[in-house]
């Protein structure tokens, strides 16, 4: 179990490393954001899976409020967005 | 813990990979929006039902937050990229038709 | 009983639905039938419907029928496929070294009248192959397609809209 919970970790692990280079080197700010939006969505599968390794309960609340967090924080990015910075 | 479970997750896991990949390899804002939500919805979606099936008495919750992420995420990334339409964000030079200046002038007509 | 008009129904009716939407929500939250729990998920939700169902009014949900409850299920069930069969045909789209894609902007009509239809069409389009919403005006839809096949309008419409709209407009009739 413990190999098969490494190799989990390290293949999100490095996805979200992928994302972070898209939002380091994207041409345009909304190229940022699309990357802020695939790796927020990203985090929080990570999340619930790290409560699931270390038997916590609670890491579902705190998945459950960062989705919340994450989805009214990029409706409002796009807001800023659309007048063109 | 379950077999069925860790299958999901890790399907779910592959899917969640790919989506951050598409991100850096396609070509304009708009694709990366489409890789980034496809391949993420579900993805996550996997992940969080796979958890919920290893652990039997987290399941509703995890169904919360699966349908949660399925209802939510289409509509933050159709805010960005429509945002970025606004902002006049020009598409890939590999695309073939582009009918924006066809809805514009419908969009004056109403 | 029977000279309540049309609005007051209308009215009562939006006032069930999202208090029954909200009792499922806090009961898969809690996870507990206790009744300390229990009741302090009703008077919430009763508070809560009493004071925002006059804002969803406009969005037109029908009236309840066990053929449009049915109808729903084979909805959800035509969308998972859609969505799987999504996954796969951008995940090869990804992989693929050349990067096989033919992306474009084109428009497409619907037949649906109401807001909340036009909502569920517009997010089952943007999860299905291929196909991502921008934009709406009343029923003009902006669609960007990853692998253009055609740029006719009515053609358009046939591809990508139809699969949906066959079961929408039954539920939402």
């Amino acid at each position: 179990m413990n190999t098969i919970v490494i190799i989990f970790l390290a293949v999100i692990g490095a996805g979200i490393l992928l994302g972070v280079l898209r939002m380091l080197i994207g041409p345009t700010s909304s190229d940022r954001a699309v990357a802020v939006d695939t790796i927020t969505t990203t985090v929080v599968a990570l999340l619930v899976l790290l409560g699931f390794i270390f038997q916590r309960y609670v890491y579902l609340d705190v998945s459950l409020v960062y989705s919340v967090l994450s989805f009214v924080g990029l409706v409002a990015l796009a807001r800023f967005l659309e007048r063109g910075i | 813990m379950s077999i069925h479970g860790a299958i999901i997750t890790g399907i779910g896991i592959m899917f969640l990979f790919l989506g951050n990949l598409g991100i850096l390899r396609l070509p304009d804002v708009y694709n990366r929006v489409q890789a980034g939500t496809k391949c993420t919805t579900l993805g996550a979606f996997l992940t969080i039902i796979g958890v919920g099936i290893m652990q039997p008495g987290w399941f509703w919750k995890t169904l919360i937050i699966a349908v949660f992420i399925l209802v939510t995420n289409p509509i933050s990334s159709h805010a960005i990229a429509r945002a970025s339409l606004k902002a006049k964000v020009s598409l890939c030079d590999r695309s073939v038709v582009d009918k924006t200046e066809e809805f514009e002038r419908y969009r004056e007509k109403v | 009983m029977s000279e309540i008009t049309g609005k007051e129904n209308h009215k009562v009716r939006n006032f069930l639905y999202l208090f029954i939407f909200l009792i499922i929500i806090w009961l898969a939250l809690t996870s507990s039938i206790q009744w300390q729990e229990l009741t302090a998920g009703i008077v919430i939700s009763l508070f809560l419907s009493f004071i925002l169902s006059k804002y969803y009014l406009k969005l037109g949900f029908p009236p309840l029928s066990i053929k449009r409850i049915v109808f729903f299920f084979i909805y959800i069930g035509v969308l998972f496929k859609e969505i799987l069969s999504a996954n796969i045909d951008v995940a090869y789209r990804i992989i693929h070294p050349k990067m096989p894609i033919k992306p474009g902007i084109v428009v497409i009509k619907t037949v649906l009248k109401q807001d909340i239809a036009k909502m569920i069409l517009a997010n089952s389009i943007t999860l299905t192959p291929g196909t991502f919403t921008l934009d709406i005006i009343d029923d003009i839809l902006l669609i960007h397609w990853i692998n253009v096949k055609t740029k006719d309008v009515d053609e358009a419409t046939r591809m990508i809209g139809e699969r949906f709209e066959r079961y929408l407009k039954i539920i939402f009739a």
